[in-house]
């Protein structure tokens, strides 16, 4: 990882892109970027080029608690 | 030590849009602008607050930081100052960390990093009533047993909504005598500066941090996830990628629009005013210099430029109704496709809308841009955003050549024009953005990481506070420096007197007609004659001036006293509709504001960056109205 893709990736858990958060998709804009992204209680804009510093696996919508 | 620094300082701490100006307005009495998006304070604000045993302390609004590791330079000012590196000021005695009670997970990690750097922490919790709205019930006394720290509530945007925090802070840590010394808390317990360099720093703190925040909301029964909110219905209309755009161009058009029909009887209202005045004094004043000074110079001057008043207040409307409701970042994410286009992100969004009212904010904003390349070239094409004050240019040349007539249900022509010009300013930043990408290279990454607010309805007390606050500006700069400047320009379009048999209008005499003439010379190829051209130089100091200035040569060249103080009527005989196309594309590149130009030195550090942009929008300006001119010649015919 560069270091501006580890800064970014820095700076996505300051805002609460933790392991074990929760994550939502909300929108996507035309042309698929960028994306609305539910984190906690709080709604971000991400590119996709930082989205992809976020790994994540499905959960089903209707399980409760965290992975 | 003087009185004044023996005063216990208080700061402002949180993540950004918290409501720490909110906060800082109830506490201070100030009127410092909030707003909802993230990144309306970029710089630090010190008010004043005097506590009833007759105490002082000094709070200090900060920008917001979503960590103690700045990564923008409005966050570098907050991280500074709270880890004690500037060597001029003190660390606060006490942090106010501000918490936004609706979004605890978030902020409270922000909380323990500040409660590490050992100085005393008093938590506000903001927004409670929102929380409590939304069927969060949060237990103060208890969230402060598990911080380990003293938790007040408060609501920002109520007047008293402040109360708690107040007087935790006067209990807690007011001097008891004005100019005595507080409770010496900040020199026991605070780590040293190395320290807290290094704990801000901590990286593996910030995992830690969120597992005791969980730990605390699981406490407080809060750690539920919230449901499909009233904001998030919302969204997915704004947001949808085909619906969205569409929402944000009419929002835009209908906002142009209004800003010109629905100021049209107040104008026309002022206007005659103005008119009756100048016949008042006309009538009651002998034919002579003080006559001309108050009809040319005060009332077809200064006077000319207060018509726009409320095409202004009207366009502040609509941008303090946007800013407030949430709106804004929703704008920037739809168009962060477009910008990424041309080398920019969606974070240059908000400072380029700001530059709408006037470059100067708009240039400051940019501060919230991460990127170091971003911002710059954010702040280079900033003055392309037509700012407020060449609305009275645009309004007074539209309203003087485009007919007023509809083209098409409820689209009046003159409302296009003006939303075209608009557009034009925008298109043209976007080609300036997209040649520097070419010239410069643009950087592979560009991170958007921009927070979407929950939506509010506007308060109308923010949006009462922020219009009266417009009006008292642009009020302001007609009374003083337009004024001033109007003065000078009818002095210089005065004297010296020309000699008894003058052939022609006396100004043509003065010193103003002869350096006009001079002008003249740059400015003929593109269609300005030499009462333009000497217009155009007081509009350097306030671009409005260039109506007044018109106002002034005009109404000194008239012959007759029947038209003083209407600029309209003389411009619609003595120019060619080519003319009048040329200078209002002068004016969408308008460059040569001196605010501006010194805002980008100050905040780029260097003369190189104003220097540039002087220079591109001369030659974009001078291109555009050059092509204007000649092209509406050939299409129109030189009438």
């Amino acid at each position: 990882m560069g270091r501006e893709a580890a800064d970014m990736a820095e700076r996505l858990a300051e805002i609460g892109f933790l392991p074990g958060e929760r994550v939502r998709l909300l929108a996507r804009a035309l042309f698929g970027e960028p994306l609305a992204v539910r984190v906690g209680s709080d709604t971000f804009a991400l590119r996709r080029a930082e989205a992809a510093c976020v790994r994540v696996v499905r959960v089903e919508p209707d399980e409760d608690g965290r992975r | 030590m003087s009185a004044a620094l023996a005063d216990p300082l208080v700061a402002l701490v949180g993540n950004p849009n918290c409501g720490k100006t909110a906060l800082f307005n109830l506490l201070t009495g100030s009127r410092q602008k909030i707003a909802n998006y993230a990144g309306v304070t970029v710089e630090r604000k010190e008010g004043r607050l005097r506590t009833r045993a007759g105490g002082q302390i000094r709070v200090l609004d900060l920008p917001g930081a979503y960590s103690l590791r700045p990564r923008t330079p409005d966050e570098q000012i907050t991280c500074d100052f709270v880890l004690g590196r500037l060597p001029d000021e003190p660390r606060p005695d006490v942090v106010v960390a501000v918490v936004d009670g609706t979004n605890l997970r978030r902020h409270l990690r922000l909380v323990l990093a500040l409660k590490r750097l050992g100085q005393p922490v008093v938590v506000a919790l903001n927004m409670v009533d929102l929380a409590r709205r939304r069927g969060l019930p949060i237990d103060a006394a208890a969230l402060g047993r598990e911080l380990g720290l003293p938790v007040v509530e408060t609501i920002g945007i109520r007047a008293g909504g402040a109360q708690a925090l107040l007087e935790h802070l006067e209990r807690e840590h007011a001097a008891p005598e004005p100019g005595s010394a507080s409770r010496p808390l900040s020199a026991s317990r605070a780590v040293s500066l190395d320290e807290a360099a290094s704990i801000a720093a901590d990286m593996a703190s910030v995992a830690a941090d969120q597992q005791e925040v969980e730990r605390i909301l699981g406490r407080l029964g809060l750690d539920g996830v919230p449901a499909d909110t009233p904001s998030d219905r919302i969204d997915r209309v704004v947001l949808h990628p085909l619906a969205g755009p569409l929402i944000l161009g009419v929002t835009m058009f209908l906002m142009f629009q209004a800003v010109f029909a629905w100021a049209q009887p107040f104008m026309q209202a002022i206007t005659a005013l103005i008119a009756a005045l100048a016949a008042l004094v006309g009538a009651a004043l002998p034919a002579g210099l003080l006559q001309s000074l108050l009809v040319d110079g005060v009332l077809a001057g200064a006077g000319s430029v207060l018509v726009f008043l409320p095409q202004i207040v009207l366009l502040f409307a609509f941008i303090l109704v946007l800013e407030d409701s949430g709106y804004l970042p929703r704008a920037a994410f739809l168009l962060d496709r477009l910008m990424g286009s041309v080398g920019l992100s969606g974070r240059s969004f908000i400072p380029l809308l700001s530059s709408f009212a006037c470059a100067v904010p708009g240039i400051l904003a940019a501060r919230t841009i991460p990127n170091a390349r971003d911002r710059i070239v954010t702040i280079l094409i900033a003055p392309l955003m037509t700012c407020s004050a060449r609305l009275p240019v645009y309004t007074l040349l539209i309203g003087t050549f485009v007919p007023a007539r509809t083209v098409g249900p409820g689209v009046g022509l003159q409302g296009l024009v003006l939303f075209a010009l608009y557009a034009a300013g925008v298109g043209g930043a976007f080609a300036v953005a997209w040649l520097l990408k070419r010239l410069r290279g643009a950087n592979a990454l560009h991170p958007l990481q921009m927070e979407l607010p929950t939506y509010h309805v506007p308060s109308l007390r923010n949006l009462g506070i922020g219009l009266v606050q417009r009006v008292e500006v642009f009020v302001r700069r007609v009374g003083t420096i337009i004024l001033a400047l109007m003065v000078l320009l009818w002095f210089l379009s005065s004297f010296p007197v020309a000699p008894a048999g003058y052939p022609g209008p006396a100004i043509e005499y003065s010193l103003a007609g002869r350096l006009g003439s001079l002008l003249a010379v740059v400015f003929a190829p593109i269609g300005f004659n030499w009462q333009i051209s000497i217009a155009l130089v007081p509009g350097m100091a306030a671009r409005e001036v260039v109506v007044g200035a018109l106002g002034t040569v005009y109404s000194l060249s008239a012959t007759g006293r029947d038209v003083a103080g209407q600029v309209a009527p003389l411009i619609a005989r003595a120019w060619s509709l080519s003319t009048a196309l040329a200078l209002l594309a002068w004016y969408v590149f308008a460059p040569q504001c001196l605010s501006t130009l010194v805002a980008a030195r100050r905040e780029t550090n260097s003369w190189r960056y104003p220097a540039l942009m002087a220079a591109y929008q001369f030659a974009l300006a001078y291109a555009a109205a050059g092509l204007t001119y000649h092209l509406s010649r050939w299409w129109l015919g030189p009438a």
